[in-house]
């Protein structure tokens, strides 16, 4: 933006504009006065505290901490750590609380339910602690225990909800699982009323696998292309594209499942299909994909894009070697994450696919299921053993994002240029074996010039300037 | 301004000093032809752009197109009536969409509390490492499958909250919303009256709404300035003093956003509310009682025994959800960049 960096810089030639600006500099940045060894520029007045009379830097100049006798002074607050009194408070809270609940609902009043119990026991003991700390404590205090204790209650209920959901199904699902035929079967032999050991939903693995497949195939390479539009091309048709493909996040998946359903099944194959699935879940995932993509890659730093442009590359060559390389963790973490949402999806795919028991590996020709769509078929079915099969389907699709999860938490979660500990071993092994093709390369041209003026056997040693090497 | 000024400044000087030796060149043109290669990747990105757009806007103008048909059959009772026999030519989504709206608004009493609690814990109060665990499990939650939110409503959820749902409708039932009637119009008591309805469908969809919400709040809260975080606590504030005067008047975008995206998420949502409700085709004010539905719902229920006609009007049904969620998106995506606390992230 402005010059002082250039002026800043020791023997940087006086060219007319360098001159202007380093007598220009300390009115517009008094900062560099004492860094600047320039003797000519008058001392700036903000800092004439820390500077002695001729000019130099007061290194002494130091902060008196202002005599505290006769003010009065509050004690401490605690913000830190949990001393064991408090600890104790809430364990003594949480039993009275408990105490109470069991008393109310055994004895005392005619009161039942789990959910009631839980609910006068949480009562209880936000009274309790609020007595228990008021002992000790005033009122703000009191009221900060309180709230925060609210807010861990909170992330309790939502964590416990969350293991909950997964367990709970988990566990339900071990009825269907340990049958080995429920991988590797397919529903067709097998009739509402069959024993586990007959059949599987192997069909609805493959299907899934299909239709994810292709959903991907197409999405990433036009969602990431389009995120790269969106970031290195700019102007006003990106943010047009930008606007609509925000506008699509909104769009609820049935009604991208209705889309599929009447411009595709009613006009033009006439029949439901694993294609016709795949396309409802990648209308689905482009604009998921294309937003976390673009936030990706925005975090990727300027300067890196200045140094490659600065080096003479092009765009393309920047956007292939800087860009897309730096973002690569994000970007992998963005497509994993878009893949476990469009996995999961089922109301697209109910529209779409059809439902079928058996296996079918040909997108463009038949009903083609997948597994949301089996675990919401299964469960129609009033049969236990249909039920069981419905939740061992969804264990395993839950078991398969849980994956897909993991293995973006391996990739991902770290932000554009920061390295794993593999990838930085990486980089120092290639900048050594830079380092010692460099250096080879410099001793073969000293040893040619050397080998050059021992032929031309002259005195001129003086034209021949020895390299200096870092 | 001074990135292109200096290769010029640096040409001019080249060219002064090289004049006692050399005849002066040609000034430089520093405008770069793009190569054969930027030029090709210019192109496909640009091909990208638009085949996206092309796609998105295939799906809006379609919809509106085919909406138009069953609009103009049905005009403004579209919005009013409560059937929906386009057969007959009577059809409207008065009464799917009061359901999706209740069940929204229920999904939001029951998210809200969860998320804004878990935000401010994990970005205000826990250890950094606490606070990467917490994220990933919020993270984890939103990849949950909706179906499976879907069975756990059905098959746990259901049995436990209908002896919550009665004490609530015989010990509040002087509350219009909470009362439940049966066909004579006396208090109902017995739990099959309970099953299957709006209640239970927002439980289950606030749950699924809430890490979307916490991840925009917790986004919000941690843009907070150290500087006045710290002001606060070195004027004695407590840490919940510090939260309510410096962190939640800063985040006040971002929990407005955050609470109209998860709002927005509420309404479209499909699958676990289609297994749990009983649809109905009547406005239903009595929360409590069996039998609700919604637009999404409505679509999945009847999409396959539709005529070309009764497809156009389901067509319309979708076309008015998509048009409120994307009114709440983009409402709730303006007051975010708006904000004190989005300003700096946008």
């Amino acid at each position: 933006m402005t010059l002082i960096p250039e002026a800043a810089i020791p023997g940087t030639p006086g060219t007319p504009d360098a001159q202007t600006s380093s007598l220009a500099a300390p009115t517009a940045n008094p900062i560099v006065v004492p860094l600047t060894i320039d003797p000519l520029a008058p001392p700036a007045t903000a800092f004439v505290e820390s500077l002695r009379d001729d000019g130099t830097v007061n290194l002494r100049a130091r902060t008196f901490i202002p005599n505290s006798e006769g003010v009065e002074t509050a004690a401490r607050r605690h913000i830190h750590g949990t001393p064991l009194e408090e600890r104790f408070n809430v364990f003594g809270a949480a039993a009275a609380g408990i105490s109470v609940a069991i008393l109310l609902f055994g004895w005392f009043a005619p009161l039942t339910g789990q959910v009631g119990w839980a609910v006068i026991a949480f009562i209880g003991f936000l009274g309790f602690y609020a007595v228990l700390v008021s002992l000790k404590a005033d009122g703000q205090e009191v009221k900060d225990r309180i709230m925060i204790s609210l807010l861990y209650s909170a992330a309790v209920i939502l964590i416990g909800a969350l293991l909950f959901v997964v367990i709970y199904t988990l566990i339900r699902g071990q009825e269907a699982l340990p049958h080995a035929n429920f991988f590797f079967d397919t529903m067709q032999l097998a009739g509402p009323l069959d024993p586990l050991t007959v059949g599987g939903i192997s069909h609805a693995i493959m299907g899934t696998l299909m239709q994810i497949g292709m959903a991907l195939s197409l999405a990433v390479p036009l969602g990431i292309t389009t995120a790269v539009f969106l970031n290195e091309i700019g102007g006003k048709f990106a943010r047009f594209v930008r606007t609509i493909s925000d506008a699509m996040t909104a769009l609820p998946s049935i009604v991208a499942g209705l889309f599929v359903y009447a411009a595709i099944i009613t006009l033009i194959t006439h029949q439901r299909s694993g294609f016709a699935a795949a396309m409802a879940i990648m209308v689905m995932m482009l604009p998921i994909i294309i937003r976390a993509s673009d936030v990706v890659l925005r975090l990727v730093a300027g300067n890196l894009r200045e140094a490659s442009y600065a080096l003479g590359s092009t765009k393309w060559r920047t956007v292939w070697h800087v860009v897309l390389p730096t973002a690569r963790s994000g970007l992998v973490t963005a497509v994993i994450l878009g893949t476990a949402r469009g996995i999961g999806e089922t109301s697209p795919v109910l529209l779409t696919s059809g439902v079928t028991a058996v296996m079918n590996l040909n997108p463009f020709d038949g009903p083609m299921i997948s597994l949301p769509l089996q675990v919401f078929a299964f469960v129609r079915s009033p049969e236990p053993n249909m039920i069981a099969r419905g939740f061992g389907t969804a264990a395993v699709l839950l078991l398969l994002v849980l994956t897909l999860f993991a293995l973006a938490r391996v990739f991902g979660g770290r932000g554009p240029g920061q390295l794993s500990v593999r990838q930085q071993r990486a980089v120092v092994a290639r900048s050594g074996r830079d380092a010692v093709r460099l250096t080879i390369s410099a001793a073969r041209r000293e040893r040619a010039l050397e080998l050059a003026q021992a032929t031309a056997g002259s005195a001129s040693s003086t034209t021949a300037p020895k390299e200096t090497l870092s | 301004m001074a990135n292109s000024r200096t290769p010029v400044l640096e040409a001019e000087r080249g060219s002064e000093k090289q004049e006692s030796h050399e005849p002066v060149a040609g000034r430089r043109s520093l405008v770069s032809k793009p190569s054969r290669s930027d030029s090709v990747f210019r192109n496909v990105s640009y091909g990208a752009g638009m085949a996206t757009v092309g796609i998105m806007l295939a799906v809006g103008i379609f919809l509106t197109l085919r909406a138009t048909d069953a609009l103009g059959v049905a005009g403004f009772s579209f919005l009013t009536e409560q059937e929906w026999s386009p057969e007959t030519q009577k059809f409207g989504i008065a009464a799917v969409l009061f359901g999706t709206i209740t069940i929204a608004i229920i999904a939001l009493c029951v998210s809200v509390p969860l998320s804004l609690g878990a935000a401010l814990l994990i970005s205000e109060i826990v250890t950094p490492k606490v606070k990467t665990a917490l994220i990933t499990l919020v993270d984890l939650m939103a990849a949950v499958p909706s179906v499976i939110f879907g069975l756990w409503g059905v098959f746990y959820l259901q049995a436990n909250v209908i002896p919550v749902s009665q004490w609530i409708s015989t010990n509040f039932g002087w509350i219009p919303i909470f009362r439940v009637t049966n066909a004579a119009g006396e208090l109902a008591t017995e739990a099959s009256a309970f099953t299957s309805s709006a209640f239970i469908a927002g439980i289950v969809v606030g749950l699924m709404v809430v890490p979307t919400q916490t991840s925009v709040m917790r986004e919000a809260f941690s843009q907070t300035p150290m500087g006045e975080r710290e002001g606060a606590l070195a004027l004695g504030s407590t840490r919940w003093g510090m939260i309510q005067t410096v962190v939640l008047p800063f985040g006040k975008g971002g929990i407005i956003g955050g609470v109209m995206l998860g709002l927005g998420r509420a309404l479209g949502e499909t699958i676990a509310v289609y297994m749990i409700i009983s649809p109905i085709f009547v406005i239903n004010w009595e929360l409590l009682k069996t039998g609700t539905n919604s637009v999404s719902s409505l679509i999945a229920l009847r999409y396959g025994e539709s005529s070309q006609f009764g497809l156009s009007a389901l067509m319309a049904a979708g076309l008015v959800l998509f048009l409120i969620t994307l009114a709440i998106n983009f409402t709730a995506s303006s007051i975010v960049a708006r904000s004190r606390s989005g300003a700096e992230s946008g």
